[in-house]
């Protein structure tokens, strides 16, 4: 395995990362701007600001195709970035209409929606509206009873996943007439009106969801909870009880973020500050291990335990141990977003990292 | 350090180590606000269950987590008055200069000698397993404060007794 790429961007926690299609530029949400990176050679450089929210922004995505990026904040707002002929990036308020924090933002993959998860236990849905030219929203009510933590679209983006700190990981239709096509049946539903709710899953000791993901086909959904579990779920007909719910529970602090890498395969990381491959099917899921190999060349720590080396702490430090600030992970601090970064026919390569240290980190699979 | 003492100081470690999974989470009661929940306690739901790790009934902490503070809450050994006297006043030496502290909280809960707030905050800018070392070296070092302290003050009155007493010799 080929060593990761660190991207040690700068000393402040990073909410969310995102790069675009030909992963030539990156966009980091750092406290209340998203700064835009440029790769030039082996390195990013700041190229532009995205100034305009006045709190702390939450999320960041890049749409794949039309290279617009959305960004929410927990000043209630959302704005829709895109390049202007003069250079620079033009913003668009998008009308969410609600009041309080927007906590997460994903475009759907047709990038015709977004959903915007938010603290006024909601989850508004938005689109284009052509003859007012600006973004509205429709929104998702019943039954999220607290904040959304996570939001996951599904490949015919119409279905929606969401986390919640009420413990539940729910299935919503987002279809808007006339922005939609009408989906095929597939396991989660037939008919899907706006706001059905298709499935809704508590969490066994109702800790908060951190994360939530469709498999690459979406017939399989996948959460992550406070309690250091991960579950998936894999729906059998609408309407019907789910074929198999496999639940996993673990070792480990929290995952904050999981991907699926194939239809097989998890990677989950979080306030273990490492990531975690997690490998199953409906029989049962288990950890396969960590993506950090520890014995790595270069890493491991040729402590020299000599008599001078013992003066020579006590007098820079004041203490003869060794120095023990440094984590032997990557990442020094928990990671907060798991992206896939690189796919090719449906199997996730490569993936990107980054977390509260201000890393951005890309790992080969 | 003591037999029994070691696997105290683990316990609240690997509870501590567990507890300060924080992340940002804005207050959903009112509205642009960002609060420590534990402190605002508006919200149930991002509460988790407290926890009391106790060596003896005069050693205790108190842990009670959230989604984006946890607060820390230590009762100091007090085997008698003097003790008593001189953990009220280090602790009040502490808590006045709260500010300098950071995590440190001006007023202890109920029961308790001192209270420690940290929120996501200070993760974020501190390392995580710093701030568990901190506490932990707290722990061991307060009460070597103390009882140096108290054979300080022995030895003191006792000097203080016999240049008192020697007139009368």
């Amino acid at each position: 395995m080929p060593a990761p790429e660190v991207h040690h961007l700068f000393h402040y926690p990073i909410a969310d990362h995102s790069f675009s299609a030909d992963r030539q530029t990156l966009a980091v949400a750092r406290e209340s701007n998203v700064d835009i990176y440029q790769r030039a050679g082996g390195k990013f450089q700041l190229k532009d600001e995205l100034k305009g929210h006045d709190k702390t922004v939450t999320s960041v995505d890049i749409a794949p195709n039309s290279g617009k990026i959305v960004t929410c904040s927990q000043d209630r707002n959302a704005y829709v970035w895109e390049p202007s002929p003069e250079g620079g990036w033009k913003p668009t308020l998008v009308l969410l209409r609600i009041n309080r924090a927007a906590t997460f933002v994903r475009w759907a993959p047709s990038e015709t929606k977004f959903a915007v998860g938010s603290g006024a236990r909601l989850i508004p849905v938005c689109y284009f509206e052509e003859e007012d030219n600006w973004w509205v929203s429709k929104h998702l009510k019943k039954p999220i009873r607290s904040t959304i933590t996570c939001v996951s679209w599904h490949p015919n983006s119409v279905l929606l996943a969401a986390g919640s700190t009420d413990g539940h990981a729910r299935v919503f239709s987002s279809f808007v007439k006339g922005v939609d096509a009408r989906p095929e049946p597939s396991a989660w539903g037939e008919r899907l009106p706006f706001n059905t709710v298709c499935g809704e899953f508590l969490n066994k000791t109702a800790g908060w969801v951190h994360s939530v993901a469709f498999s690459p086909s979406g017939n399989a959904l996948a959460f992550a909870a406070h309690d250091s579990s991960l579950t998936v779920v894999y729906p059998s007909a609408p309407e019907q009880p789910p074929r198999a719910v496999v639940s996993i529970s673990m070792q480990l602090l929290p995952f904050m973020s999981i991907v699926w890498t194939k239809e097989d395969e998890i990677v989950a990381a979080g306030y273990d500050c490492e990531a975690y491959r997690l490998q199953g099917d409906e029989s049962g899921w288990q950890l396969a291990g960590s993506l950090e190999s520890k014995g790595r060349p270069g890493v491991q720590d040729h402590r020299e335990e000599s008599a001078l080396n013992m003066f020579r702490q006590m007098d820079l430090k004041g203490k003869a141990s060794a120095d023990d600030t440094k984590l032997k992970t990557v990442h020094q601090n928990t990671i907060n977003t798991v992206r896939s970064y690189e796919e090719n026919g449906g199997t996730v390569s490569k993936i990107s990292t980054s977390g509260v240290d201000g890393r951005v980190v890309v790992w080969t699979l | 350090m003591s037999q029994s003492l070691r696997p105290y100081l683990q316990c609240v470690r690997s509870s501590l180590t567990a507890a300060l999974s924080l992340s940002n989470f804005a207050s959903q009661a009112s509205e642009r606000h960002n609060v420590p929940e534990i402190e605002a306690q508006s919200s149930p739901e991002v509460l988790l269950n407290p926890l009391t790790v106790s060596r003896n009934e005069n050693e205790k902490v108190f842990i009670e987590p959230s989604i984006n503070s946890v607060r820390i809450s230590i009762k100091i050994k007090q085997a008698d008055e003097i003790e008593h006297i001189l953990v009220h006043k280090f602790t009040r030496f502490l808590t006045q200069r709260a500010e300098s502290f950071f995590i440190l909280r001006r007023k202890p809960i109920k029961g308790y000698d001192i209270s420690f707030l940290i929120t996501n905050f200070h993760t974020e800018e501190m390392l995580k397993h710093k701030l568990v070392d901190f506490i932990i070296q707290f722990m061991e070092e307060v009460d070597k404060e103390i009882s140096e302290m108290k054979l300080f003050l022995n030895a003191r009155a006792r000097f203080v007794a016999e240049s008192f007493l020697t007139p009368f010799d």
